[in-house]
């Protein structure tokens, strides 16, 4: 597991435009960038947003890679219950699900 | 001069990114306690305004993260994030990186502090601004308090620091005015996003208003993670404003649970030497 570097690069996407652009004209070589495992790559790659949450990426960065992927607000707290379901509970981090209901 | 002005005020990002999705009545109440800030600040005539926030990895990361950090440039850009999606337009805000310096130099008297000249300002910082400073004409010194990768500097430190800056306010020549953000209980960007305690809220108010400082630091980051959730961390900078103005005690122009916004939606300010 990296899930630092799967965090550095959600960070560097996030505050730097110069590797947004360069991650939507050649992901790969992007990703290339970061010490990340197979289960990682794929995530990112799907982009499966729900399995990226239980991994424990914080979710003041996963909140943003979302939305960069496309996600409107309600398909991103969706997709995070939908990784619980698939995968369990979160690995890592402070951003648990304590009882899911939420009010959104 | 002095401190001029002590308040604090909540700053998620659904509170301008997601303001067309929440109870019209209760969210444009929010906002008249806004302008009833901005009216305050205004009225308290500052030269700049320190913002004590909770930033979330927009320039600080864990390969080499600050307890404390303070800005030191002479302007910023906020918000990093996309502004369609906080719908706050991009802007440049003014800094006064002297200014800057000298409060830096006294706060460092007593606490350790990192210093930026560069800062891109998040929603943490951008969402109070829209409010207060819409004009982005008021000189701003960003502040932040590390309450997103733990280790987190403890509550008692987090006083020591707003103690700091309130000696470092006193001993500057210009009219500082003082605004912490942050949630108090919130779950933000989780599966329970719109989960708010209110009942831990009002009790934590309670005790931030009436400047309570050994109830203020009673608290546990395992109890506060339990009944506030993560987003409770940040009441680290609700204690650094308290801290500067300890031995005064305040009002909460607003409080309300609006759970599109995920969190307590909270305005109030404190008396600085008897002022609002």
């Amino acid at each position: 597991m990296s899930l630092y570097y799967v965090q550095k690069l959600i960070y560097q996407l996030n505050r730097d435009p110069r590797t947004r652009e360069r991650f939507e004209r050649d992901r790969e070589d992007v990703l290339r960038d970061y010490a990340l495992d197979e289960e990682e790559l794929a995530a990112l790659r799907k982009p499966d947003i729900g399995l990226l949450y239980v991994m424990g990426v914080n979710g003041q960065l996963l909140m943003h890679y979302a939305a960069m992927c496309g996600y409107e607000w309600k398909q991103y707290i969706e997709a995070m219950r939908e990784g619980i379901r698939q995968y369990g509970p979160v690995r890592a981090g402070l951003y648990a699900m304590t009882d899911g209901k939420g009010a959104v | 001069m002095s401190l001029v002005f002590a308040g604090v005020c909540s700053h998620a990002p659904g509170i301008t990114g997601r303001a067309h999705m929440a109870d019209p009545a209760i969210r444009d109440e929010f906002y008249r306690n806004y302008d009833r800030m901005r009216n305050a600040l205004e009225a308290a005539e500052p030269d700049a305004l320190i913002i004590v926030a909770a930033e979330h990895f927009a320039n600080f990361f864990m390969n080499n993260m600050p307890a404390y950090s303070i800005g030191m440039g002479d302007d910023y850009e906020g918000p990093i994030e996309d502004p369609e999606w906080l719908k706050i337009k991009r802007t440049r805000v003014p800094g006064n990186a002297d200014l800057s310096r000298r409060i830096v130099k006294s706060v460092m008297q007593e606490v350790d502090v990192g210093y930026a000249q560069e800062w891109k300002f998040d929603h943490g910082i951008m969402v109070p601004l829209n409010f207060l400073t819409p004009r982005y004409d008021l000189p701003v010194i960003p502040v932040n308090i590390n309450c997103q990768g733990p280790p987190l500097t403890p509550l008692h430190r987090a006083w020591a620091f707003g103690s700091a800056l309130r000696r470092a306010c006193d001993a500057v020549p210009e009219r500082v005015a003082l605004i912490g953000t942050g949630g108090i209980s919130h779950w933000p960007a989780t599966p329970d996003s719109g989960k708010i305690n209110e009942k831990w809220d009002r009790e934590f108010l309670d005790r931030f208003v009436h400047n309570r400082k050994d109830e203020l630091l009673s608290y546990t980051d395992e109890e506060t993670y339990r009944d506030a959730g993560q987003g409770g961390f940040e009441i680290r900078t609700f204690l650094s404003v308290a801290a500067a103005t300890e031995g005064n005690t305040g009002e909460v122009w607003f409080y309300a649970p609006i759970p599109i916004f995920a969190v307590g939606c909270t305005v109030a300010v404190m008396n600085v030497n008897g002022r609002h």
